[in-house]
C-alpha cells in the first residue's frame, strides 16, 4: 500500500471524523447474527412456519368440535372428510375426529421436542461448563463417563425402562433428555476449554469471582451461541425419537395419541384409508423437515468459523 | 498402536459388564413378572414356574448364574417362546438381521458415496442441489414413514402391475421380499453420507496438497481420485461407527413393518411380552456389537489418516 491515502485519510478534519464515528452504530454479535438469519429464506420461512403450527396444534383443538378422545357414535368407522358432521379431515377406523387426533399428536410431539430437549440441556450445559472450566481429575471423570455411555446402544435402554417403569408420559420426556445431553456436554466442554484461558475470564477471577459463578455469568453466555445451534438440531432428533417409540407401540399410552402412535394406526388401515397414514406422515416430516433447516440457518448465522 | 488397541479392549469389558449389570437389574425392577396372566395362576404352580426358571433363587445368585452363563454364551431360557432358549432365538435372528444390514450399508456405498462426490465436484450446481434436497428428505422423513408408504405403493397401488413387491414375510430371504426392507433400511445412511461425502470432499479439495497436485499438472479426474478421495473418506468411516447403531434402530423397524424375523423384532415383541431374558439378550449382543465396531472403525481410521497416532 502507497503512503498517499493514508496521509490524505488522516487530512480530513477533525470534526467530520467524529460526526461519522457518531453516525456508526455499534453492533452486537446477537444483532448481526439476526441480520445473516434474515437473510436466510429457508430459514425463515421454517421459522415462521414452526410457529404456525405450533399455534395451531395448542390452540387449534378450541375451535374443533370434537375432542381427540370422543367417539362419534354414528359413524364408528373411517369416514372421509365431511363438512355436515363437523370431520374436517374425516374420522379414524373407531370413528374419532383426525383432526382433533391430529393436532392432539402434534401437542405431544412439541411437548416432548422441548421438554426432553430442556433435560439434557440443562444436564449437557452443567456437566459440559464443569468438566470444561474445573479441568483435571473433574473433567477425566466426567468424560470418561460420557465416553462409556456413548459406547452404549441407549435405544435399548430407553425401551427397557418404558417396559420397566410402565409408559409414563413424564418418564418418556426424562429418558429422551437423558440420552440426547452426551453430545451436548461434549460441545459445551469444548467451548469451554477455548474460553477457560481468555483474558476476561482473568479478570473475572481476579476481581474475586467463584467457580461458580464464573460459570454462570462468564462462561454460559458465552456458549450460547453454539449451544442454541445444538438445541434447535436436537428438537427434531427428540421428536423423531418419541414417534419411533410410539410407532412400536412403547410411547404416549392410548386414547392419547402422537404422530408416531397415528402412522403406526395409519398403517395398519392404509389399504382401505391411504389418508390415516399420509396426514400424520406429512406433519411429522413437515416439522422436521423446518427444524433442521432452522438449525442449519442459525449454525450459519451463529457459527464463528465463517464470519 | 498395541498399546492403545489393549486399553480400548480393556475399557470394553467394564463398559459390557457395566450394560449386563444395568440391563439385569432394571428387569428385575420391574413391576410385574413375565408369568403374570389376566387369569391369575394359582399360587403352586407360580411357586414351580419360578423354581424352574430359577427365580425363586436370590438376587445375587440370580445375577451371578446369569454372568456365569453368558461367559459360556447361555443367554438363559426365553420366558415366553417356551422350548427355546433365547440362545437359539438370537441364532436364528440374528442371521436375518445381519443381512439385511450388509445389504443396506452396501447399498450406501453404492450409492451415497458417488452421490455425495457427484454433488461436491459440481457444487452450486442444480444438480448439487437436486441430490442434497433428497439427501435432506431422506434424512427428515423416518424409516417407520417411508416403511408404510412404500408397502403402500408397491404392495397396493402398483398390485396388479409388474412393479408388485411382497411387503411382508421372510419367505427363506427370497430376493423380492428383501427389496424393500433393504432400500427402506439403506434410504436414510444413503443420505447421511452423501451429504458427509459432499462436505468432506469440498473441504479437502480446498487444501492445498490438492492445489499442489493441480499445480504440477496432474489431471483433476488423478487428483480427485488419488489424492483427495481417501482423506475425503476419513469422515464417512468415522459415521460408520454410529451407523451401526442406527442400523439396530432401523432393524427395529423395518422388521416390525415388513413381518421379517430379525432381532430388532424379537426385542420388540420381546418388550411387549415382557419377555425379559428375550430383551436383555438382545440388548447386551446391541452393546457389544456396538463397542466392538466402534473399535474397528478407530483402527480403520488410523490407517486413513497418517496424522492419526494412537499411544
Amino acid at each position: 500500500m502507497s503512503d498517499a491515502p493514508v496521509t490524505s485519510n488522516l487530512r480530513v478534519p477533525h470534526s467530520d471524523a467524529l460526526d461519522k464515528a457518531a453516525d456508526v452504530e455499534g453492533r452486537s454479535l446477537w444483532q448481526d447474527a439476526f441480520r445473516r438469519m434474515q437473510a436466510n429464506r429457508a430459514a425463515m420461512a421454517s421459522a415462521i412456519m414452526l410457529i404456525v403450527l405450533a399455534v395451531v396444534c395448542f390452540v387449534g383443538p378450541l375451535f374443533v368440535p370434537w375432542t381427540y378422545e370422543e367417539i362419534d357414535w354414528d359413524l364408528l368407522e373411517a369416514t372421509p372428510p365431511n363438512f355436515e358432521l363437523k370431520h374436517y379431515l374425516g374420522t379414524d377406523s373407531l370413528g374419532r375426529d383426525m383432526l382433533a387426533r391430529l393436532l392432539q399428536g402434534g401437542q405431544v410431539s412439541f411437548m416432548v421436542g422441548i421438554l426432553a430437549t430442556s433435560v439434557a440441556l440443562v444436564i449437557g450445559v452443567t456437566v459440559g461448563a464443569m468438566a470444561g472450566f474445573i479441568g483435571g481429575r473433574v473433567d477425566q471423570f466426567l468424560m470418561r463417563f460420557v465416553d462409556v455411555m456413548y459406547a452404549v446402544p441407549l435405544m435399548f435402554f430407553i425401551i427397557i425402562l418404558m417396559v420397566v417403569f410402565g409408559r409414563n408420559f413424564y418418564l418418556m420426556f426424562l429418558a429422551i433428555g437423558f440420552v440426547e445431553w452426551l453430545t451436548m456436554s461434549r460441545i459445551v466442554r469444548g467451548q469451554t476449554l477455548t474460553l477457560r484461558n481468555k483474558e476476561f475470564i482473568e479478570a473475572a477471577r481476579a476481581s474475586g469471582g467463584s467457580t461458580t459463578s464464573i460459570i454462570i455469568r462468564h462462561i454460559i453466555p458465552n456458549v450460547l451461541g453454539v449451544v442454541i445451534v445444538y438445541v434447535t438440531l436436537t428438537i427434531p432428533q427428540v421428536i423423531l425419537l418419541e414417534s419411533f417409540l410410539s410407532f412400536l407401540g412403547l410411547g404416549v399410552q392410548a386414547p392419547m395419541t402422537s404422530w408416531g402412535a397415528l402412522i403406526a394406526e395409519g398403517a395398519q388401515e392404509m389399504e382401505i384409508t391411504p389418508r390415516t397414514l399420509i396426514l400424520p406422515a406429512v406433519c411429522l416430516s413437515t416439522t422436521l423437515f423446518c427444524f433442521n433447516f432452522l438449525g442449519d440457518g442459525l449454525r450459519d448465522a451463529l457459527d464463528p468459523k465463517d464470519r | 498402536m498395541w498399546a492403545y488397541f489393549t486399553r480400548r479392549v480393556l475399557i470394553a469389558i467394564p463398559t459390557l459388564w457395566v450394560v449386563i449389570t444395568v440391563a439385569f437389574f432394571l428387569m428385575r425392577l420391574a413391576p410385574g413378572g413375565p408369568f403374570d396372566q389376566e387369569a391369575p395362576l394359582p399360587p403352586e404352580i407360580m411357586a414351580n414356574l419360578k423354581a424352574a426358571y430359577g427365580l425363586d433363587q436370590p438376587l445375587w445368585w440370580q445375577y451371578l448364574n446369569y454372568l456365569g452363563g453368558l461367559l459360556q454364551g447361555d443367554f438363559g431360557p426365553s420366558f415366553k417362546y417356551k422350548d427355546f432358549t433365547v440362545t437359539e432365538l438370537i441364532g436364528q435372528g440374528f442371521p436375518v438381521s445381519i443381512q439385511n444390514g450388509v445389504a443396506a450399508l452396501t447399498l450406501t456405498i453404492l450409492i451415497g458415496i458417488p452421490l455425495g462426490a457427484m454433488a461436491a465436484l459440481r457444487q452450486n450446481s442444480s444438480a448439487d442441489h437436486a441430490a442434497m434436497t433428497v439427501a435432506m428428505t431422506g434424512i427428515v422423513i423416518p424409516n417407520f414413514v417411508v416403511g408404510p408408504l412404500l408397502a403402500l405403493v408397491f404392495g397396493i397401488w402398483l398390485k396388479e402391475t409388474v412393479f408388485a413387491l411382497p411387503v411382508g414375510g421372510w419367505n427363506n430371504g427370497a430376493f423380492e421380499n428383501r427389496i424393500l426392507p433393504v432400500i427402506c433400511l439403506a434410504l436414510p445412511f444413503i443420505a447421511y453420507v452423501a451429504r458427509i461425502t459432499r462436505a468432506s470432499l469440498i473441504e479437502t479439495l480446498r487444501t492445498n496438497y490438492v492445489r499442489t497436485a493441480r499445480a504440477k499438472g496432474l489431471p483433476f479426474r488423478m487428483v480427485v481420485l488419488r489424492h483427495a478421495f481417501k482423506t475425503a473418506m476419513i469422515p464417512v468411516v468415522t459415521y460408520l461407527g454410529p451407523a451401526t447403531v442406527f442400523l439396530l434402530t432401523g432393524s427395529m423397524v423395518i422388521e416390525t413393518i415388513f413381518s421379517l424375523p430379525g432381532i430388532g423384532r424379537y426385542f420388540v415383541q420381546g418388550a411387549l411380552n415382557r419377555d425379559y431374558t428375550l430383551v436383555m439378550g438382545v440388548t447386551i449382543l446391541a452393546a457389544s456389537l456396538v463397542i466392538f465396531l466402534n473399535l474397528f472403525v478407530d483402527l480403520a481410521y488410523a490407517w486413513l489418516d497418517p496424522k492419526v497416532r494412537y499411544e
